[in-house]
């Protein structure tokens, strides 16, 4: 009985708590970086795209959201032609960034994109390209990778040595 | 023939109040329990999110009118009317100050635990004729308690009987005039409380519709105004119980200074903020414990209240 009427009690005083609520449009709320939103396709610290068009965040994707179509420039260097997410399907699992080989793919912790019509959650390449490097600003796959692409030769990049020319060895 | 058009007008008022004041406490139990559960409660539409209720209410007007064909037809559209037809009819001799009154009965009490018997019909039918497990589980659960907790529900308001020597409210009020019976009748306060809520099948005793394990109880099947029939029976039942409270234990209308409807309706809005607050507090207990506590514990202190209260009301010679 005592303790009924004591249970009473401390819910009546919650009455002058603060309140849990965030008034959420007004007032944001705090979200991690690391946290898993809208999707966005990021670019070198040089400005170019990172993305190879390699289809691994296609095959690895649960709800076969993402489509895309390689091509290559003059010099060799691949890059998605189009690259097309379908946010109405995607559930954002975060496989593709996982799966990404050059850190191209990339989650925000935006997740304000609610559209009145279904085909505007068709995300095109020029929706998801964004003008920085994202998470790894310093991070640039061409300059790493052993792969001769315009204005970087064969053993320009980081940490490699210039490549052997096989034939001088011989006597 | 004015007196006629006189008391019409103002059994019509009442019934406007009634009604407005059950659609309000749908926002009300909202903001209360969001206030207590350290959260805001509808706040969005309209000020102080008021509009919540004319959303509420078109909502339920505009949604389609369908029964389960599986159902027992015209017992199914009848059940929810029923709950309606009787708690209106119990405020009928409720005085909300003197004069402000449908029916001056004679037996205002009895005829309040009349109708309050035959509310119980609405929910065992619609449990019935809905034909689903659930509803039916809900509605025997209902009649059981209502069965139970009514025998000492009368009970404890005879000692409030004897006291004013009538049936009728408006006497059992002005009885009153020198001491609430809220203190010479103390264990019949809480007696009627305790039975009040399971009359009116409010949290801890909502057993009928038991969201966890009956899913919504006699209920299950019911949609669009037939539904908000049953809901608003609910908080009429809530009003009606705090107005019954007031009545016979905290002395009605009477207080000083302000006008007797105004200190009627405080007392009232009070009790009803009470009902939301024990809402909040306090869990539902298992059906056989509901069962044993009303017949082992409140059954005989009601017993002994009345018996009590009869030796002293006879030795003092009244």
């Amino acid at each position: 009985m005592v303790s009924l009427l004591k249970a009473m009690w401390i819910i009546f005083l919650h009455m002058f708590r603060k309140r849990e609520t965030i008034l959420y449009p007004e007032q944001k709320p705090y979200i991690p970086p690391r946290w898993r939103g809208r999707i966005i396709l990021s670019r070198d610290p040089d400005g170019a795209e990172r993305c190879v068009a390699c289809y691994l965040c296609a095959a690895v994707c649960p709800v076969d959201c993402i489509a895309l179509q390689a091509t290559q420039d003059e010099y060799g260097r691949r890059y998605p032609e189009f690259f097309r997410i379908n946010f109405s399907r995607c559930i954002f699992c975060g496989f593709c960034e996982e799966a990404c080989p050059t850190y191209a793919i990339q989650l925000t912790p935006d997740f304000e994109m609610c559209e009145y019509k279904r085909p505007n959650l068709v995300y095109e390449k020029e929706d998801l390209l964004i003008s920085g490097p994202g998470k790894y600003p310093d991070y640039n796959f061409y300059h790493v990778a052993g792969l001769a692409i315009k204005g970087k030769e064969k053993g320009e990049a980081e940490n490699e040595t210039p490549p052997v020319d096989i034939r001088s060895l011989l006597p | 023939m004015k007196g006629i058009i006189l008391q019409t007008g103002v059994a019509l008022a009442i019934l406007g109040v009634l009604v407005a004041m059950s659609a309000g406490l749908i926002w009300l139990e909202r903001r209360l329990l969001g206030l207590w559960q350290d959260r805001y409660g509808p706040n969005r539409a309209g000020r102080l999110g008021l509009l919540q209720v004319p959303a509420d209410m078109i909502k339920i007007f505009t949604k389609e009118d369908w029964a389960p064909p599986f159902a027992d037809k015209p017992v199914f559209i009848a059940a929810p009317a029923v709950i309606m037809v009787t708690v209106l009819l119990s405020f009928a001799v409720i005085p909300f100050a003197p004069g402000v009154a449908v029916a001056d009965l004679n037996i205002g009490l009895l005829f309040f635990l009349a109708m309050s018997s035959l509310s119980v019909y609405s929910i065992v039918l619609g449990g019935w004729a809905s034909k689903n497990k659930y509803s039916l589980l809900g509605a025997l659960r209902a009649s059981c308690q209502m069965l139970s907790y009514e025998v000492f529900m009368g009970l404890s308001l005879m000692g409030v009987v004897m006291l004013a020597g009538s049936f009728n409210l408006r006497d059992i009020v002005e009885a009153q005039r020198d001491l609430w019976f809220c203190v010479p009748q103390f264990a019949g306060l809480i007696i009627f409380l305790v039975a009040g809520f399971a009359e009116s099948r409010r949290l801890p005793f909502d057993l009928p519709e038991a969201e966890n394990e009956l899913v919504a109880g006699f209920h299950v099947e019911y949609s669009g105004m037939k539904f908000g029939m049953f809901f608003v029976g609910e908080y009429l039942g809530i009003i009606l119980i705090s107005a019954l409270i007031t009545t016979l234990f905290f002395g009605g209308w009477l207080g000083p200074v302000l006008p007797p409807v105004v200190w009627f309706f405080v007392k009232t809005f009070a009790f009803i903020c009470w009902f939301v607050l024990i809402r909040a507090s306090y869990y539902r207990p298992r059906y056989d414990q509901l069962l044993s506590f009303g017949w082992k514990v409140m059954l005989p202190l009601a017993l002994l209240n009345l018996a009590i209260t009869g030796g002293v009301v006879l030795a003092a010679g009244r």
